[in-house]
């Protein structure tokens, strides 16, 4: 091999920020050339796709509101990611989150009360840790792979949401529609720009991603987390427990993902519906990996996800494209990450390693 | 006559298993050689829209069957040269194959849905298939589920029995050992890789050309992950794995017989049967941590690079 890689001396730091952003543009090469292939003029696409969505006010009030479970998801899994702990069932958090808040919101449909919406948030936070809950005891307990166990449980929600929007939660004068009675007023999260969807929970989220923050980098908690991820025998020395972090990583990220599912109900959707989540769940983890970890990151990452929603939404309108192009554009951007992220350890060297050497 | 009632019943766990068999024993040398693809349900996928796309264009049952395999090992191959060239978290890049995969597949299969295709032909024998009740069993099957089980067999004999099965074993317990002894870890891992994709690509098509010959968005419905719990449930063993995906075969009609007999469960209830039995696979396979870590291949899930 002409061109081979060898291990830098030390990580580099700014590969850590500038391998996003190599990711971004490979994806958006490619993705041009994706669309000339399949016979659709490749500006006009990536116009369609990423910038006449935004370009209006309402636009980006939208884009906030499908960046907000995105963000809140993704704030979760980071911190479980860098102690190793794989969550992948935020999907199925999110809608047990959708289904206990949505569960209080139907219980009390006819009383107006400014409790209810508080209590709404809380129960969808409880409903998420609850969902992530059981894996982190049959891991705590009896050693099972989270990655599996999280992810059957995803299944398993999705279908008791399934079940209950077209048993016992369905609106009882809906025609045996598969949809549940519209929410209260006093259910639904105020909206901070008038005449859009963009609500309070943004706000929320944004403040969340700021107290994620504070654990990370001033919390001891967090301390041990990076310890735990990078160093797994050093975490075991200094005798921190790997049981409790376990624990703690996974009712973090079951709750924020189970929060989110609260906003969707209780923002945009405003009663209980059979797809709570267009995969929220799934894209956030691409979130978590391309915001690197940080909970900065993840919002900056977070919001340019939501454009990939929003822009497969539109280019599906505008220029007849398959709204399956999103799931492309962020596996790809996934594979391109992963690819560039070759170059925070290791860097090019011209010429192949000598045997010898090695 | 009781016959009447299980021979049906046989023959619809052969086909819900049929694609576990594939996708868990691929998946076994491709963790026997010290690689964690978690990408099966992204590969399952995207294999059965390969083959059911070629078997509608085509109408040739083994071009489509090739196809599925084809898909399945070009989604491997990414897999492949993102971890082994460009030493990424495997975790992490089986992950973003099964996300790419499910959106990939379903842009290829927009032209596709709602086409139906006449399923993979069945052998016939004369006189032999003709037998009531075993007749059918034993010889009326189509050619994959015949290969399902040759695959387990192979796969056996190849990891236990022969040289090149030993190099993939040495590989997955000790890469820095088997490279200084003068093997080529990433040829070797590859070519698991591959081996590993078109066989999940296998399991895929099997599903879309003869399970459920349509295609339909997401049609693997996390076969692929239940595949990944089969695996780690048959201890890294083809022939156990071959068991283990019957049994799950087996739970997953349990719901279709469940309904015919009139049980008062809501059938969302009965759908969950297949991942709550996996929870319950894992919690009593993983709760032994040694005995676990005695059969997991000791390099599973490490990245090799020359200098280490």
């Amino acid at each position: 091999m002409l061109v081979s890689l060898e291990l830098r001396p030390k990580a580099s730091k700014a590969m850590v920020y500038q391998s996003p952003l190599i990711a971004v543009f490979m994806t958006l090469i490619t993705s041009m050339v994706m669309f000339w292939l399949m016979d659709t003029d490749p500006f006009l696409a990536i116009n369609a796709y990423f910038i006449e969505p935004v370009s209006t006010l309402d636009g980006v009030a939208e884009l906030l509101v499908k960046a907000t479970p995105l963000i809140l998801i993704a704030l979760g899994l980071s911190v479980g990611f860098q102690a190793n702990i794989w969550n992948i069932g935020a999907e199925g958090q999110l809608t047990l989150g959708a289904i206990f808040s949505g569960g209080i919101a139907l219980a009390y449909f006819d009383v107006d009360t400014p409790f209810l919406l508080p209590a709404m948030l809380v129960f969808g936070v409880l409903g998420g840790m609850f969902w992530a809950a059981i894996p982190a005891i049959l891991k705590v307990r009896y050693n099972t792979n989270e990655i599996l166990t999280s992810l059957m449980l995803t299944y398993v929600g999705l279908l008791l949401l399934s079940y209950l929007i077209h048993g016992p939660l369905r609106d009882p004068d809906g025609f045996n529609f598969p949809e549940s009675r519209l929410f209260h007023d006093s259910a639904l999260l105020p909206i901070i720009i008038e005449g859009s969807r963009l609500h309070i929970g943004f706000l929320l989220t944004l403040f969340i991603a700021v107290l994620t923050w504070m654990l990370l980098i001033k919390h001891i908690i967090g301390f041990q987390i990076r310890v735990i991820g990078m160093a797994p025998a050093a975490a075991r020395f200094a005798g921190f427990k790997q049981k409790k972090l376990i624990w703690i990583t996974l009712l973090f990220s079951g709750g924020a993902a189970g929060l989110a599912g609260a906003f969707e109900v209780s923002g945009p959707i405003g009663q209980i519906v059979p797809v709570i989540s267009p995969g929220y769940g799934f894209t956030a983890i691409i979130v978590a990996f391309l915001g690197r970890l940080h909970p900065l990151g993840v919002v900056l990452a977070g919001i340019l996800m939501a454009l990939t929603y929003l822009g497969g939404d539109a280019a599906q309108i505008t220029m007849n494209l398959p709204n399956a192009v999103t799931g492309v554009f962020q596996g790809m951007l996934l594979f391109f990450l992963l690819a560039s992220d070759v170059l925070i350890r290791y860097r090019f060297k011209i010429g192949s390693i000598k045997k010898e050497t090695t | 006559m009781i016959i009447d009632l299980i021979v049906p019943a046989l023959l619809t766990i052969i086909t819900a298993s049929t694609p576990l068999v594939f996708a868990a024993v691929g998946e076994i040398v491709v963790e026997k050689s010290g690689v964690l693809n978690l990408g099966v349900e992204g590969m399952m996928v995207v294999g059965a829209v390969g083959g059911f796309a070629i078997a509608i264009i085509t109408d040739d049952p083994v071009l489509a069957i090739l196809a599925g395999a084809l898909s399945g090992m070009l989604m491997a191959l990414i897999f492949g040269l993102l971890t082994l060239y460009f030493y990424s978290n495997q975790v992490a890049t089986g992950l973003a194959l099964t996300l790419f995969g499910i959106g990939f597949s379903a842009l290829l299969g927009h032209k596709f849905v709602g086409i139906t295709f006449e399923g993979l032909p069945k052998l016939y024998i004369s006189g032999l298939s003709d037998i009531p009740g075993i007749g059918q069993l034993i010889f009326g099957q189509d050619v994959l589920v015949y290969f399902s089980i040759l695959s387990a067999i192979a796969v056996t004999w190849f990891l236990g029995r022969t040289r090149w099965g030993m190099i993939v074993r040495a590989v997955g317990e000790n890469h820095d050992s088997a490279h200084s002894i003068g093997f080529s870890v990433t040829s070797v891992r590859l070519s698991c890789i591959l081996f590993g994709g078109a066989m999940a690509g296998l399991g895929g098509a099997y599903l879309s050309l003869a399970y459920t010959p349509l295609w339909v968005e997401n049609m693997t419905a996390g076969r692929g992950w239940i595949a990944l719990a089969l695996v780690v449930f048959a201890s890294w063993r083809p022939w156990r794995a071959f068991f283990g995906a019957y049994l799950f075969g087996g739970i997953t009609i349990i719901q279709l017989y469940a309904q015919g007999l009139g049980v008062d469960v809501p059938s969302q209830i009965l759908s969950m049967l297949p991942y709550l039995a996996t929870i319950i696979v894992l919690i009593v396979i993983s709760r032994d941590d040694s005995r676990l870590r005695l059969n997991a291949p000791a390099c599973l899930g490490r990245n090799f690079h020359t200098s280490g």
